[in-house]
């Protein structure tokens, strides 16, 4: 009798084990993604697979253009396409939607023209009426697709064409349909970014026919060109997109679906990936990147640094409006330790506000060397040789140019203490850290900055010039010369001298030392080793039509 | 019995408006001004005020509770400030990812608790009471993300037998249709989905679970030691009546009374723990809702979120109140 009752317990305790010794092998063999699992890969042997791509974070919106997180942007890039692409792995100009363009030698009127035959998926034509449609969306707010009634705004369009339509620094004047398949910008002054902006994943062009369907549901039901349709959402979990059968690129793309899974923890998402749930993850930390190394079957993907992880000074606040005391704790500290301790040598030591391989990265820039003595100097010469107490502000939150704050600020505040200076750590939520760090309450603050179109004004421009503040600019750095400089590089269309221009901008803002430029991160990525056609782009967004997964 | 269920009931009314109150003043508490973080570092100081004349930010404290007070009685959850989506729909996905989680660890902590507390009860002093106390003394003091991060590194990183995340297989989600993913797929009769939907639930309902579980087999195991050893148990077994029918018809219902307590506590917490949970495995949860609201400062889904969650705690409470009476009718509440 006793024994009959037992089971009772074991019941319970079995009943978990045995659910899963039962179906273990599912999770197993689909892992890899290998094969047979791949369920809408069918027979077809040619099938490219579905891939699971997992992430920290969710989408905020599906209509690209009315938010900023490259959370987004990640998704909308194999929907959308915009008329100028960049290269696979850099910010060079490529054509896109457009196959050719034009640019007059005032750069005030571009001609694009566009490529013939490509449908958006609701089986609509693109044309150059699209272009137009879409482009108006963003810059009037009037416009009957700028739902700014629900919420919308286009900030980064406000930013990148100088405002909107009436505003006084708008610069798109007109577009005009020349035919079908020719389409005409003409601008109200020359803008040095203009094609690079072209090809930022905000600027894609959406079907007008979903546009007038869905109204301001858009941002749930995507309607492009690209290389993927868009299936469902589930919020917070997945984003689910199918092969676009009838992309107007042969043989594009390859893979039969790509699947964006948030997981926010960055361990548990290792952890789905080296038990085969998923194929490729975002976010890899330093420390596990030199782990995956080591693994069979598992294979990591760096990309291009384009990004700055800095200290900023709030120069309007004493001792830190002393130029000398900039450039002494610019001296004090040692980036080759930070990189080694916590990047996991995933980074470059930055010099220079803008990350290297952009127009006018100035190369004569040279960081200032780490030293003790030099910065002891400073400090006396400017009267502060018994150092001094303040606050940094260290961010509350990793980000991939900042991939463990506090471990930075501990450091950062060991160095300085070498100079008698007294660095009080002091952090905030996100949000509120932002905002507040815009208002100047700071004395010296962590942040960082990332490039989106490749052009230098998205650094210098926004970071250090007057315009930025408030805003990006919260070192409230403003200097006449640095100010006219950047001003006559964004209205300048011949690349070099739009170069030289930012070279010398960056002579003086180093010699200023608003901010102590740490370093260019290099964000890893891991995946299963049977990924084929993986490339990182520096943007963050890259499109996967060429990527496939085999057996 | 009926009309102290009612009374019961009634008295939910001034519980549920003291928490309106409570959430709302406490938000209105929080730094920042939501305007700014709907449009935006880059938004000019007129849009701000625009918003916030649209939002109804600028009105007084009693102003804006009284509409969010007559917006609530109306089934009127409020729109998000982030999505502009109708909050009732938009949080029930998010609803019923958390209550399936937290049923199963309450289902788990329960029928594991009773029966070990039961057997180990019955079999004072052998060595299974000394193991599964042993368990329960270490399932209590156990941190739920440990035990959570230890699951995932054990049971799915290398023995793979589970998945370490999520609701269902990304690779063959299971179409929504109530968001209860176990029961959408038993609707649609995908045998197979529903194996894959259990599996995901296995670790973190066994995580979640754990500690109610461990805490439901020590009360059990007491509270039954304690009725096994009254008279009236005596007076059964001294009438031949076998083992079973002794526990589980005569001593069980009054070994179950302080059990029910327990229960209903821990449910309570289990909406706590399973903020934790769902985060370690990655479970879209009421929790991340929450969570997300709040780097959004969308005050309404934040308050409507507490308010829920506080809702389901105060209706747990009833329940296990309710059932007190029902159980053991000499509880009388005056």
């Amino acid at each position: 009798m006793k024994k009959a009752k037992m089971p009772l317990f074991s019941a319970a305790l079995l009943a978990v084990f045995v659910l899963g010794a039962c179906g273990g092998d599912e999770t197993g063999t689909d892992g890899n993604g290998t094969g047979e699992q791949n369920n809408n890969g069918g027979e077809e042997s040619s099938s490219g697979g579905t891939l699971i791509f997992a992430r920290g974070g969710d989408s905020q919106s599906l209509d690209y253009a009315s938010v900023t997180d490259g959370e987004s942007s990640r998704v909308t890039k194999q929907i959308y396409e915009t008329l100028i692409e960049f290269a696979d792995d850099s910010f060079e100009l490529e054509p896109g939607l457009a196959k050719d363009w034009d640019v007059d030698d005032d750069g005030l009127r571009y001609v694009f023209y566009l490529q013939e035959g490509v449908t958006f998926h609701d089986g609509t034509p693109f044309n150059a009426d699209a272009v137009k449609t879409n482009f108006e969306r963003w810059a009037d707010p009037d416009h009957q697709y700028a739902f700014t009634d629900e919420g919308y705004s286009y900030s980064v369009y406000g930013t990148q064409f100088g405002g909107f339509k009436g505003d006084e620094g708008h610069v798109i004047e007109e577009i005009n349909v020349i035919s079908d398949y020719e389409v005409e910008f003409i601008l109200s002054k020359p803008l040095g970014s203009f094609l690079q902006n072209m090809g930022m994943s905000y600027f894609a062009i959406t079907s007008p026919a979903a546009l007038e369907e869905y109204g301001a549901d858009i941002d749930e039901n995507p309607v492009g060109t690209g290389p993927f349709k868009f299936v469902s959402w589930t919020k917070d979990a997945s984003i689910v997109l199918e092969k676009n059968e009838d992309y107007w690129q042969d043989g594009l793309p390859k893979l039969d679906g790509v699947t964006f899974q948030v997981i926010p923890d960055n361990s548990a998402r290792l952890t789905a990936l080296q038990s085969g749930e998923i194929d490729l993850m975002d976010g890899l930390a330093p420390d596990d990147a030199a782990m995956i190394e080591g693994q069979a079957g598992l294979t990591t993907f760096e990309r291009t640094p384009n990004n700055v992880g800095y200290l900023g000074f709030n120069i309007e606040k004493e001792p830190f409006d002393d130029v000398r005391v900039r450039q002494a704790i610019n001296h004090a500290i040692d980036k080759n330790e930070i990189i080694n301790n916590i990047y996991g040598g995933l980074a470059e030591p930055a010099a220079n506000a803008v990350p290297k391989d952009y127009l006018g990265h100035n190369d004569d820039v040279v960081a200032y060397e780490y030293d003790m003595d030099k910065a002891k100097e400073l400090l006396e010469e400017a009267g502060y040789g018994d150092g001094f107490e303040f606050d940094l502000w260290t961010m509350p939150v990793s980000r991939p140019y900042m991939p463990d704050p506090e471990q930075a600020a501990v450091v950062i505040q060991d160095a300085l203490s070498e100079l008698n200076i007294t660095a009080n750590i002091v952090t905030k939520e996100w949000a509120t850290y932002l905002e507040e760090i815009e208002l100047g309450y700071q004395d010296m603050f962590m942040l960082g900055w990332s490039g989106v179109n490749g052009d230098p004004d998205y650094f210098l421009g926004s970071l250090l010039s007057t315009d930025g503040i408030p805003g990006s600019n919260q070192m409230f750095f403003s200097h006449e010369e640095v100010d006219a400089l950047l001003a006559e590089a964004k209205t300048t269309i011949d690349p070099e001298e739009r170069a030289a221009l930012y070279e010398e901008a960056q002579l003086i803002i180093h010699e200023e030392a608003p901010m102590v430029p740490l370093v260019h991160a290099i964000p890893a990525l891991a995946g299963v080793d049977t990924i084929s056609g993986y490339v990182p782009h520096p943007s963050t967004s890259e499109s996967l039509k060429h990527v496939e997964i085999s057996n | 019995m009926l009309a102290y269920a009612i009374r019961r009931v009634l008295l939910l009314i001034p519980v549920l408006f003291g928490m309106t109150l409570v959430t709302f003043s406490i938000i209105q508490l929080i730094p920042g001004n939501p305007a700014q973080t709907i449009l935006g570092e880059q938004a000019t100081p007129q849009a701000i005020a625009a918003l916030e004349e649209q939002l109804g930010l600028n009105e007084p404290f009693w102003v804006q509770y009284g509409v969010y007070i007559s917006d609530l009685l109306s089934g009127d959850l409020g729109v998000s400030l982030r999505t502009n989506n109708d909050i009732a729909q938009e949080m029930w996905p998010y609803l019923a990812g958390t209550l399936e989680l937290t049923v199963f660890a309450m289902l788990f902590a329960i029928f594991v608790g009773v029966n070990a507390g039961i057997i180990s009860a019955w079999k004072q002093n052998s060595i299974f009471d000394y193991t599964s106390m042993v368990i329960a003394l270490i399932g209590v003091s156990m941190p739920v993300f440990w035990l959570a991060l230890m699951e995932q590194w054990f049971f799915a990183q290398e023995l793979g037998w589970f998945p370490a995340f999520g609701r269902n297989n990304p690779r063959e989600p299971v179409e929504a249709i109530t968001h209860l993913y176990i029961l959408d797929a038993a609707l649609t009769g995908n045998w197979q989905q529903l194996g894959t939907t259990l599996k995901h639930l296995v670790l973190p309902m066994v995580a979640l679970g754990t500690i109610p579980m461990a805490i439901i087999a020590r009360m059990t195991r007491s509270s039954m030691l304690e009725v096994l050893r009254s008279d009236y148990i005596r007076t059964v077994q001294a009438k031949g009546s076998n083992q079973s029918v002794v526990i589980y018809k005569h001593a069980l219902k009054n070994a179950f009374i302080p059990v029910i307590t327990v229960v209903g506590l821990q449910a309570g917490t289990l909406l706590g723990g399973a903020i934790l949970t769902e985060t370690i495995f990655s479970w879209p949860g009421i929790g991340r809702y929450i969570y997300d609201a709040i780097s959004y400062r969308d005050y309404p889904v934040i308050q409507s979120g507490i308010l829920v969650i506080a809702f389901i705690f105060v209706c747990i409470n009833l329940v296990v109140d309710l059932l007190y009476a029902a159980i053991d009718p000499r509880i009388k509440y005056d």
